[in-house]
């Protein structure tokens, strides 16, 4: 009996903790995007419960068709570039050449910088008119690109910008990763003749598999919530044409005097659904890949 | 992990969760705290700042401590209903005009009449972004509005007088010549936000458009349009804050910028010499440029004592006497008539800001309220829409006003 409660005690803080940052927000949450409110309801309660009507408002309003595509777009561009990347980087610098470690500190810079700092940094070099990158294609004879005020360029934009300060993280990873392929396997498959190309695709790539499975999965869970980077970017403007659901949800909630905190919580919601789905297809190939 | 334990750990689980439901729903005790809190939108302002000696000079009058907090003006809204909720709301509360309506909606704000506050002395265009459903919320501190600014060593240089400038035929003409010079025309926000259609306004009003019926409004859109197509405006206006903006303008390569009463101070650090006029109606006349500017409200308080005092507070804030420290701190025209005329005496330079203050019209005025911040949203939209070229002004517009409903 002692025993059994003395588990029972070390378990509180873990339970404690999960129920106060898990488990109640994503409750209110839910609470919140099957209820009707207005601002009134909002403050003295009493909010009815409209079941899904706020996920029928979102799927029907012709918002939700571009941010859905835009998050998909922006998710998967930048996934594939950060990813391929920052492994490029990783191979560069475990060959460890003389300043490899401060070439490779100096590339974590944009992980280390505060979001508000880079994107406030990345807005300023895309300006239409005083950017840097304009005056750069000025210089070579090109035609200057309005990158955040056209609506064919401002998700382009916010994506490069997101897939630079996504490398490090992958860098970091896939370095470590790296690491950890034993020496021997190199060895022999130079013994064998194998070409620099040859090694990678048929050593390096399949080795590096569970590290890049769950590079890419952080990756994405990460990437679907990106907000700060539009929103100081571009706000998902003009007239919506960077919108994800991320900003949209932020939109509807307090981008306005009238927050709308159902239809707000409900795009949440599809969110925090779409990072679940991926997180259990994960789970699934990781188990498949210990069966076999 | 035991089969046993999954239940167990969830019931264990919900009932923390009720636990902190119940927690955070507890009412708070009904005695007068203390410490009064303030809130403000006015983070430039520290704790030596003339401001906060008048709200703290304000609180002894009342007999009760401040404990003063700033928040960012786009940030108060979200942390004002939040606190509502919790009952945890301060007991003075100064928050941008538009948003009393809203809170006024929500029933976090007393009315004037219980809170015992009295707007008579203010200017009625002013007051009357507080008023909803024929009850009073809150008195302006203080009011600002948006007006041309214009570098007086461009216009010279393309030729221009800027008392030509009357209506928008002579300020097309005004801004063909910059161009022709050399010179970039105006520059402007027209970014997604409230501060896009804020900008937009005194340019829609002035076409004689009405915020209930869109399209009437058309005139303004194109106007703009054709500056971005004419090369008279450049094309960042569309990602332009009023901040962003202004600083184009700093840069001396500009004509013109409609901006706010509060870049009077960077004006004159600009280092160029610059002029106002008021922004000129479609066919003459100055245009009723939006009010800006922040409202003293007292919200709901469990104790009728903590209210009354709160409302002295709010009174004293208010006070010509006071309200004119403030107002020269924000470098905002002061709503009550014979303060403005004060500060016209002791600085001239404010006269066309006076001017233009008076013409002004609030946002959520024409009886809007609550219905003000759900046309604004598609009008951002629909400006952006237009001058991006994704769709036409008046269809943009059209569209506008069929999501506004």
């Amino acid at each position: 009996m002692r025993s059994r409660l003395a588990g029972w005690a070390f378990l509180v803080p873990l339970v404690a903790y999960l129920a106060v940052c898990y488990a109640y927000p994503l409750f209110t949450n839910l609470d919140l995007s099957v209820r009707g409110y207005t601002v009134r309801s909002f403050v003295h309660g009493g909010a009815p419960l409209v079941g899904f009507a706020n996920y029928l408002t979102v799927f029907g309003d012709p918002t939700f068709r571009t941010a859905l595509l835009n998050t998909v777009l922006f998710t998967a561009v930048s996934l594939f570039f950060q990813y391929a990347i920052g492994l490029a980087a990783a191979l560069f610098f475990a060959r460890g050449f003389r300043l490899s470690a401060t070439l490779r500190a100096l590339f974590l810079v944009p992980w280390l910088l505060p979001l508000i700092v880079s994107a406030s940094t990345w807005a300023w070099l895309l300006n239409s008119e005083s950017g840097l990158v304009n005056a750069a294609l000025k210089v070579v004879g090109l035609s200057s690109v309005n990158w955040l005020t056209s609506p064919d360029f401002s998700l382009v934009s916010v994506t490069i910008a997101n897939i630079w300060i996504g490398i490090p993280f992958n860098l970091v990873v896939l370095y470590s990763g790296l690491q950890n392929i034993p020496r021997e396997v190199y060895e022999a498959s130079a013994l064998d003749g194998a070409s620099g190309w040859q090694t990678f695709w048929h050593v390096t790539f399949p080795l590096l598999r569970p590290v890049s499975a769950i590079t890419l999965l952080l990756g994405l869970v990460y990437t679907l919530k990106v907000f700060d980077v539009i929103w100081i970017m571009t706000k998902g403007g003009p007239s919506g044409s960077s919108t994800t659901l991320a900003t949209w949800s932020y939109e509807l909630g307090f981008g306005n005097a009238l927050p709308r905190f159902g239809p707000s919580a409900a795009v949440g919601n599809v969110l925090i659904l779409i990072a679940v789905v991926a997180g259990l297809l994960y789970i699934r190939v990781q188990r498949r890949q210990e069966l076999s | 992990m035991s089969p046993t334990s999954v239940p167990t750990r969830l019931l264990a689980t919900f009932g923390l969760v009720a636990f902190v439901a119940a927690c955070s729903s507890a009412p708070t005790t009904a005695t007068t705290p203390d410490t009064f809190s303030v809130w403000d939108p006015y983070p430039q302002f520290t704790a030596e700042s003339d401001w906060v000696k008048t709200i703290e000079k304000c609180g002894t009058e009342a007999g009760v401590k401040i404990g003063r907090q700033a928040y960012d003006t786009t940030d108060l809204t979200s942390k004002v209903l939040l606190a509502a909720q919790q009952r945890t709301a301060p007991q003075v509360l100064v928050v941008d005009n538009p948003v009393v309506s809203t809170l006024a909606e929500a029933g976090v704000l007393k009315t004037n009449e219980e809170a015992g506050l009295d707007a008579k002395q203010v200017s009625p265009n002013l007051s009357a972004a507080g008023s909803l459903n024929g009850q009073n919320y809150g008195v302006p501190i203080g009011a600002n509005t948006l007006a041309l600014y214009y570098n007086k060593a461009v216009l010279s240089a393309a030729g221009v007088d800027p008392a030509s400038v009357k209506d928008w035929d002579s300020l097309n003409a005004a801004l063909a010549k910059v161009k022709a010079a050399g010179k970039k025309g105006i520059t402007f926000s027209a970014i997604g936000t409230e501060e896009g259609t804020f900008q937009f306004l005194p340019w829609f009003w002035g076409a004689g458009g009405s915020l209930t019926d869109l399209p009437s409004g058309k005139a303004a859109l194109e106007l703009w349009k054709s500056w971005l197509d004419n090369g008279y405006a450049p094309n960042s206006v569309v990602g332009n804050t009023q901040t962003t903006s202004w600083q184009e303008f700093a840069t001396g390569d500009y004509a013109f910028a409609e901006n706010g009463t509060w870049q009077l101070g960077n004006a004159k650090k600009a280092g160029f010499e610059y002029g106002v006029i008021a922004i000129p109606g479609r066919t003459g006349g100055t245009a009723p440029a939006p009010t800006g500017g922040e409202f003293v409200t007292v919200p709901v308080q469990d104790n009728k004592d903590t209210e009354a005092k709160a409302g002295k507070i709010a009174t004293c804030l208010t006070a010509p006497d006071k309200v004119l420290a403030a107002d020269t701190a924000l470098t905002y025209i002061s709503a009550v008539p014979s303060v403005q005329q004060q500060q016209v005496s002791a600085n001239p330079e404010l006269k066309v800001w006076v001017e233009a203050v008076k013409n002004a019209k609030g946002r959520t005025g024409d009886n809007l309220g609550t219905k003000y911040p759900k046309i604004s949203q598609p009008l951002w939209g629909a400006v952006q829409a237009a001058l991006t070229g994704s769709k036409a002004p008046e269809a943009a517009l059209r569209d506008a006003q069929a999501s506004a409903k």
